[in-house]
């Protein structure tokens, strides 16, 4: 078994000519709690890559937030990373010690959540926070600027110098046309202006978090830095949050759900904004999300999720023209879109299974309408089917092509009937 | 192996048919509702202006047809529903039942008055200290608030208190409220058993320290009186199986359920007195896409055959369209368009209802459209834009007139069914034409 599937794992790769930047592979963590070991993430395997948005889909409690938190190592007691690789480049993240850990976070990879205001600080105001994130991660660079500007400041106040001086030795030897001595006053006067702050740490970081701000087109950012959390609207808040994790212009955005608590019209802003700053700072995105449509609207490529799995992994345009994985297929039938005018959505029989005793085998087996024989007792790895195409179901598996469809005994049908 | 096709493209016209011939069944008619929160501040604690949270909005609910309410968050659903159900006072406007009036605007004082004497002289007492009671009563009579406002204020102030005695006041204040409601005429009783309402969150509805057959069996004591412990468990049990939900259930607790199993169980509690209306509050919000299919089904399957009408108050385009029979899109307060389901998705007329169907995703990445973005975010209602409440966000303000200071108009679409109606402002005459636009003065 294991042996199937590390040999499985090595040969996830998409044809794609980009660059890969992250590896995932075989993950594994589990939650230790009073009523027993919660399989939240059973062994998921998945790449990114350079400039891609990467979606992980999946309904509530498949394990989507969890992974994103492995990555980062910020699970907490109870939860455990079993086993697995987190390669990020050419460095495996799970083996760094916690303090090593923190400098990559924030500044390589960051991670913006679902609900901006928790992720807030409600008694700080949003510059505060946003300078504290430019402390943290770009102290050195912004010394640099400081030492930088405060050339630049000194060059000036000696050129005022310089231009006094040259006023002064007038008086004396009236070599200057009026119009001349016009000139330097004025320039005088424009250098008095731009030198009259000298370029201090502080001013430097207001100027930067002003900036980064208005690149996530907050209009009046001065005035918002002054606000607090709950001051802001949820919309404007999930900007706040893109701008802090985009500060450092990491190399790989994690966004958990980051539209969800948003209305329609503003999701459409994030959303829009999120694929604009991902162009302009070629950020590659593990977008999470338990909505089909955002994955359809930003994601390169999607990993569909069911219970601590990946069943499904391909392009995007490929998985949403034809789904392979019965539970994508059911997944994407029981959404209500304008051209299904029918009477009756389909639904999937049965429910999520429980993660501390989860089925054997095909995890999705007990709701699976194309179940075979084979499904309850062999547990199906992700395979490739086709060009940067991988499922995991043994009706692609040509080993279990002949093995006979189950049949479902009727009282079995009732339990799990469809509704 | 390919997604679900089309199946038939029947249904939606049999509906509009059938909707004709219901027209003059109306159940529910709400007539320029407007209700106001007071805004309370300043160094009296006095009400300083107001929320204008529904302002001036009228509908008919037939019977056995479904209205879809949509619109963002804040727009003002929830208070239309809170106020049909009198959660909320009404601050102008009437809503008949049936022809009758049903509200008018209330006399909430009285009510909080007499929560107010009862808590000070209330078993509560020996555990609280006198000195905290004193002080508590003082603000809230400081506090000009209604009623459902002042269960809000004491939920926050009882989560201050330590746990025991958290109980023990929930305890009583929920006593205090069953009391009243009983108190009510029995008119206003027989309302209350016909128009329910489900949640969007299923878990803040049900009581975890009860049992799925003392929910469910709570509203068949309190508003039909069936007191026989037999009659009711069997009562509850029919109930039950008509949200597909099993006799083993009966005496577990809510924390057992899974959120889809939960908004059933709510489901059947609103279903527990035979209503004929239920408001439904964004029902599938919180629930994930099968689980929201399953719920969406089942409650197709429930209008059919008890005859139920509903209000479906939902944010979500493709869940509406799938289940409402008439649409009304809501904007700051008022609506801004309304008219069948078809008249909206295939000819959507308002500026505002555009921009929300080309926000909505799409399920083909080959098609990622070029989408109308709305600049800014949603107005305060504190303080509404002057004009067209729309106007600062609003795409196609450039080609209209006068609306950063006249009120919209209504204007019924022509060519599409009888009750297509925008609420907008005039084309400037050169750039489009009127046709196929009437105005309707008022
Ligand atoms: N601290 C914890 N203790 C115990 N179990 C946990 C803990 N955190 C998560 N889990 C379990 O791990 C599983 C996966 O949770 P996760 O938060 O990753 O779900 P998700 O896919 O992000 O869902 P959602 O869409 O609701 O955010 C769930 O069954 C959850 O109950
Ligand atoms: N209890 C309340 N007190 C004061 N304002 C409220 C209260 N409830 C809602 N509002 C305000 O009324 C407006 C409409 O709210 P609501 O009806 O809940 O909107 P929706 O259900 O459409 O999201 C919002 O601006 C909201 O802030
Ligand atoms: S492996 Fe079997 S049970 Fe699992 S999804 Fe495929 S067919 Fe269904
Ligand atoms: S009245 Fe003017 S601002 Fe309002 S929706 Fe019509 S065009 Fe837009
Ligand atoms: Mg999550
Ligand atoms: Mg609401």
């Amino acid at each position: 078994m294991e042996d199937i599937e590390s040999r499985n794992i090595a040969n996830l790769e998409m044809e794609t000519d980009k660059k890969k930047i992250l590896e995932v592979k075989n993950l594994k963590t589990y939650f230790y709690t009073e009523e027993g070991v919660v399989k939240a993430v059973d062994g998921v395997s998945f790449n990114m890559y350079e400039d891609e948005v990467l979606g992980l889909v999946g309904e509530t409690g498949c394990g989507k937030s969890v992974t994103a938190l492995s990555i980062l190592q910020l699970v907490r007691a109870p939860g455990e990373i079993e086993e697995g690789e987190v390669i990020f480049k050419n460095v495996d993240l799970l083996t760094l010690k916690k303090k090593k850990m923190r400098d990559y976070r924030g500044k390589d990879i960051t991670m913006i959540f679902q609900d901006p205001l928790n992720s807030l600080n409600p008694v700080m105001t949003v510059g505060t926070q946003v300078k504290e994130v430019f402390e943290l991660h770009q102290r050195e660079e912004i010394y640099e600027l400081l030492d930088q500007k405060m050339l630049e400041w000194k060059n000036k106040q000696n050129r005022i110098k310089e231009l006094e001086k040259k006023l002064e030795d007038n008086e004396t030897n009236q070599r200057l046309t009026k119009e001349e001595i016009s000139d330097i006053k004025n320039e005088i006067e424009k250098l008095e202006e731009e030198t009259r702050d000298r370029p201090t740490y502080r001013s430097i970081l207001r100027e930067k978090s002003r900036k980064i701000l208005e690149e996530v087109g907050i209009p009046d950012p001065e005035e918002i830095l002054e606000r607090y959390p709950h001051e802001l609207s949820g919309g404007m808040r999930q900007r706040v949050m893109i701008s802090m994790a985009l500060s450092c212009n990491p190399s790989i955005l994690i966004a958990d759900e980051p539209t969800t608590a948003l209305d329609v019209t503003i999701q459409a802003q994030i959303l829009d904004l999120m694929k604009d700053l991902k162009n302009e700072y070629k950020t590659s995105v593990l977008m999470i999300t338990h909505d089909l449509g955002v994955i359809a609207e930003i994601c390169d490529r999607v990993a569909v999720m069911y219970s601590g799995n990946i069943v499904e992994y391909a392009t995007a345009t490929n998985l949403f023209k034809n789904p392979r994985h019965p539970y994508t297929k059911g997944l994407i039938s029981a959404i209500p879109t304008l051209d299904k005018k029918k009477k009756e959505l389909d639904t999937i029989r049965g429910s999520v299974p429980n993660l501390i005793y989860p089925p054997e085998g095909c995890r999705f087996h007990p709701r699976c309408d194309y179940r075979l024989e084979v499904c309850d007792k062999v547990r199906p790895l992700l395979t490739q089917i086709g060009e940067s195409y991988f499922v995991a179901c043994h009706l692609f598996d040509p080993q279990y092509k002949d093995s006979p469809k189950y049949e479902w005994g009727k009282e079995e049908l009732e339990r799990t009937r469809k509704i | 192996m390919t997604i679900v096709e089309e199946q038939s493209i029947e249904i939606p016209k049999k509906r509009e048919k059938e909707a004709n011939s219901k027209r003059d069944n109306v159940i529910l008619r709400v007539e320029n509702m407007k209700t106001y929160y007071p805004i309370i501040g300043g160094f009296f604690k006095r009400r300083i202006g107001e929320v204008k949270a529904v302002d001036g909005v009228s509908f008919k609910l037939h019977r056995r047809e479904t209205i879809g309410l949509v619109g963002e968050s804040g727009c003002g659903k929830t208070t239309i529903a809170n106020t049909i159900l009198n959660l909320v006072p009404i601050t102008k406007g009437r809503v008949y039942y049936k022809g009758k009036v049903i509200l008018k605007s209330t006399e909430t004082k009285e009510v909080l008055k007499e929560i107010l004497s009862s808590i000070t002289f209330s078993t509560i007492m020996d555990s609280v200290s006198y000195f905290f009671i004193a002080k508590m009563k003082k603000l809230l009579e400081k506090l000009e608030i209604e009623l459902f406002h002042l269960f809000q204020k004491l939920k926050i102030i009882i989560s201050y208190f330590p746990e025991k005695i958290r109980e023990k006041i929930s305890n009583f204040l929920y006593r205090t409220a069953k009391r009243y409601f009983r108190s009510k005429s029995s008119f206003k009783n027989k309302i209350r058993r016909n128009i329910q309402m489900v949640f969007q969150d299923p878990d803040a509805s049900l009581n975890p320290r009860m049992k799925i057959v003392d929910i469910i069996g709570e509203p068949l004591k309190l508003l039909k009186n069936i007191t026989g412990r037999r009659k009711l468990r069997k009562r509850v049990l029919e109930l039950l199986n008509v949200v597909s939900l099993k006799r083993e259930h009966l005496d577990r607790y809510p924390h057992e359920f899974s959120g889809g199993q939960k908004q059933r169980i709510i489901i059947a509690r609103a279903l527990a007195c035979d209503p004929e209306i239920i408001i439904l509050d964004e029902p599938t919000s919180a629930l994930d896409v099968s689980v929201q299919a399953q719920i969406l089904n089942l409650l197709k399957n429930l209008q059919k055959r008890f005859d139920l009408s509903y209000i479906f108050i939902t944010h979500d385009l493709s869940v509406v369209h799938h289940i409402a029979d008439r649409i009304k899109v809501m904007y700051l307060g008022k609506f801004v368009e309304e008219g069948t389901v078809d008249d909206i998705f295939n000819n959507p007329s308002h500026p505002y209802t555009k921009a929300l169907l080309s926000a909505r995703p799409t399920f083909d990445p080959t098609l990622r459209r070029e989408r109308i973005i709305l600049e800014g975010d949603v107005p305060s209602p504190i303080n509404p834009p002057a004009g067209c409440p729309f106007n600062p966000r609003c795409q196609e303000k450039d080609k209209h007139i006068g609306c950063g200071i006249d009120e919209p108009r209504k204007i019924k679409i022509e060519g599409d069914s009888e009750e297509h109606f925008i609420f907008c402002l005039p084309f400037i005459e050169e750039k489009k034409s009127y046709k196929g636009w009437q105005f309707i003065s008022d």
